[in-house]
């Protein structure tokens, strides 16, 4: 019986460890018609979350997620390009675009296209960090 | 070629398109910042299945690139200059002399991948000219790589048109260019296209690209046809067009016909023909459709040269004041009805039911 003890004490530990390792999410955004697919998403806080980014439409977008100041300096903001930032993808056209993020502090946040022109035409979601 | 004729549309229409395309986050925005759109001038005629369609793209100062993309009803056999005063001409027919005088103003290569196929390449003045056959998204490809900054509405909108007719006129204009070879401000680069079609069609939708909703929409469309034209929506009738003016309709005068043949590239001008003036004045998000004619006396306009079927958008709008004058009709003509039916029968009617 000791060592029965021991093994289920080996794989109960064990079994929680991995409980304790968040697995990573992936969620697909469809662009099309210049809007995105979903417009509302909701993910846990503190789990890597890959996003995919599929860009049906014959022309650039962007998907920048922040929070209200985050986007209000983006839409003065000059950059031609992104990429360097996870938060920060430029989405050619027709192509697709991963890009992983892990959300350490719960509360809403936007997502938007920041090309000239594309929050007003609607380019815009909601994603809810649950605490 | 189902799709009759021509297409205007374009040109002018053509300044909301595209942009500088050195500038990353341009739109329909230029290098200096700003296009000022003026209102467009297109004509459109219609003779032995050929459509003429003459547009111009007018120099408006700054410096930069910019670009246009008109949707066509077929294959331009012919994209050549333009003559010097058919446009001029048409205006001064139809308006006060004092407001027109305000008013005046390559071969086949395989496609990239994914890009729509080149079908011909000019130069006109200024102008960098390719005509394109491809979908939606071709067509959007082959512009966003060639420097061409799409607005957000045009792959809705350049789906709305290949859908139809897969050919496109892309036109990009170098500011700098036009200002070196000595172009003053309002000056103008008629482009004539030669289109054998079976029946005309403007595009008028894509006249919003680019624009907001509550933005407007202002344009002339000439139409020269053998017979009077029908058009779906009707423009100028009574409660069935929303944005649409017919503001002139009679058969061309000798003197208009003489001198549009005296000008370069118009000697197909007929002797007797139907001079056709339609404005367009209202908002982008009203307009909608496209304007579709039927030029053989028929009567018959596409709906779906129009957009209206069997896909687009749902029909143009119809005045509320229809309605009302047709509930007024309606009780002009019951009343009397009612009263004459209760005269009859007062005192001798058959009894009501259950009476």
């Amino acid at each position: 019986m000791g060592r029965i003890g021991l093994v289920v004490a080996v794989l109960v530990v064990g079994m929680a460890a991995t409980a304790c390792v968040a697995s990573p999410r992936t969620v697909t955004i469809t662009i099309h018609y210049s809007g995105f697919d979903p417009t509302e998403l909701a993910v846990p806080r503190g789990v890597p979350v890959t996003f995919v980014l599929v860009n049906e439409d014959p022309i650039d977008h962007e998907w920048l997620i922040g929070d209200e100041a985050f986007h209000e300096a983006h839409r003065t903001g000059t950059h031609a390009i992104h990429g360097d930032v996870p938060t920060e993808v430029t989405v050619p056209a027709l192509a697709t675009v991963e890009t992983t993020i892990t959300f350490d502090q719960p509360g809403p946040l936007a997502y938007v296209c920041h090309l000239p022109g594309h929050e007003a035409y609607g380019m815009v979601g909601v994603l809810t960090v649950d605490g | 070629m189902r799709r009759p004729w021509l297409s205007l549309v374009a040109a002018t229409a053509a300044l909301l398109v595209f942009a500088a395309p050195t500038l990353a986050c341009g739109g329909l925005i230029g290098p200096n910042g700003a296009v000022n759109l003026l209102r467009t001038t297109t004509f459109a005629g219609y003779h032995d299945g050929v459509e003429h369609y003459v547009t111009s793209f007018e120099f408006a100062g700054g410096g930069g690139a910019f670009g246009s993309i008109t949707p066509l009803p077929g294959i331009p056999t012919d994209v050549v200059r333009g003559g010097d005063w058919t446009l001029q001409r048409l205006i001064l027919e139809t308006n006060p002399p004092e407001a027109a005088f305000r008013l005046s103003v390559g071969a086949e290569s395989a496609a990239a991948d994914g890009e729509a196929e080149v079908i011909l390449e000019t130069t006109i003045d200024a102008l960098d000219i390719t005509i394109l056959r491809g979908g939606g998204d071709e067509v959007g490809l082959w512009a966003r790589n060639h420097g061409f900054r799409l607005p957000p509405d045009a792959p809705e909108v350049l789906d709305f048109y290949a859908d139809r007719s897969p050919i496109f006129m892309a036109a990009a204009f170098d500011a700098d260019a036009a200002a070196e070879r000595g172009q003053a401000v309002g000056d103008g680069t008629p482009v004539h296209l030669t289109i054998p079609t079976d029946n005309p069609w403007v595009p008028l939708h894509i006249l919003g690209l680019g624009k907001a909703d509550g933005e407007l929409v202002e344009a002339d469309v000439y139409l020269l046809t053998d017979e009077r034209p029908a058009m779906l929506p009707n423009a100028g009738a009574f409660a069935e067009s929303a944005g649409l003016i017919l503001d002139h309709s009679a058969p061309a005068t000798d003197g208009l016909l003489a001198d549009l043949r005296s000008d370069a590239g118009m000697e197909w001008v007929p002797a007797e023909a139907w001079l056709t003036k339609v404005v367009v004045d209202t908002t982008a998000g009203e307009l909608t459709y496209d304007l579709a004619i039927d030029a053989s006396g028929a009567g018959a306009p596409s709906p779906i040269d129009a957009g209206f079927a069997p896909f687009g958008p749902d029909p143009v709008p119809r005045a509320p004041v229809a309605l009302y004058l047709l509930l007024a009709a309606a009780v002009v003509i019951a009343v009397p009805l009612l009263l004459e039916r209760g005269r009859t029968r007062t005192p001798g009617g058959p009894p009501l039911a259950g009476a």
